[in-house]
């Protein structure tokens, strides 16, 4: 199966549930166990709350958009996110040490253990931040 | 998400129902460190929690160290299996109180 859909939201904490809608609606149409498709609404809602907490870190409110893009192709999913908010240093996305047990630094991780890979891509078209996720699935 | 808390001597077991992302850790973290502050046991029970993300983990790891710190408990009733699926991925269950 074929698919390609994407939808922007204002870039705020209130957008995080109309991103999982967004994601369960294409995952619907996706023959996928229920667990699988579960697992990747997590990852996606936790790469657009890094979105929100750190690209527009110290910003109150703003009218900013995140654009986010799935797209399938046979079995190669592909969840691509576009922001506007500080630009990300790759080799500082890091997350916490899972022994260091403290709040925060598990999304990232969440990220890495769902998905299959995670690249910051440059070349984006007015955009500052390009996240691509892919997954086998 | 909404939230119910109930009394019985020195417990007191909050209900929490809907999804916890991180609009509403906030929310969350209001109701229950209060609580724990208080030096009461609290039960958190998540049978209707259907979602939790690393925002709401974080709910749960700081309730738990400020429980220690008080010398009382956070203990996780009724989880849900989407959200112990969560609890699982971040290496939590031995460290949480899950009951």
């Amino acid at each position: 199966m074929n698919l390609s859909e994407s939808k922007d939201f204002v870039v705020s904490t209130s957008s995080l549930k109309d991103v999982r809608v967004f994601c369960r609606e294409i995952f619907e149409k996706i023959n996928l166990p229920q667990e699988q498709k579960d697992e990747l609404v997590l990852a996606i809602a936790e790469a657009a709350q890094n979105i929100v907490k750190h690209g527009y870190k110290g910003v109150e409110e703003t009218a900013d958009r995140m654009e986010i893009k799935i797209s399938l192709k046979d079995k190669d999913l592909e969840i691509g996110f576009f922001d506007k908010g500080k630009a990300v240093v790759p080799e500082n996305v890091k997350h916490r040490k899972l022994d260091d047990i403290k709040p925060g630094g598990l999304g990232t991780f969440f990220i890495k253990q769902i998905m299959d890979n995670a690249v910051f891509k440059k070349d984006q078209s007015g955009w500052v931040n390009h996240l691509i996720l892919t997954k086998k699935i | 998400m909404s939230y119910k808390v109930t009394d019985e001597g020195n417990i007191s077991t909050v209900f929490l129902n809907g999804e916890i992302d991180m609009d509403v850790t906030e929310k969350a973290k209001e109701v229950i460190l209060p609580i724990v502050e208080s030096g009461k046991e609290v039960h958190l029970n998540l049978k209707d929690v259907s979602y939790m993300d690393s925002s709401g983990i974080s709910v749960l790891i700081e309730s738990h160290q400020k429980a220690l710190e008080k010398n009382t408990k956070v203990v996780i009733k009724e989880v849900s299996k989407s959200v112990l699926k969560v609890i699982m991925m971040a290496k939590l269950e031995q460290i949480l109180n899950l009951e």
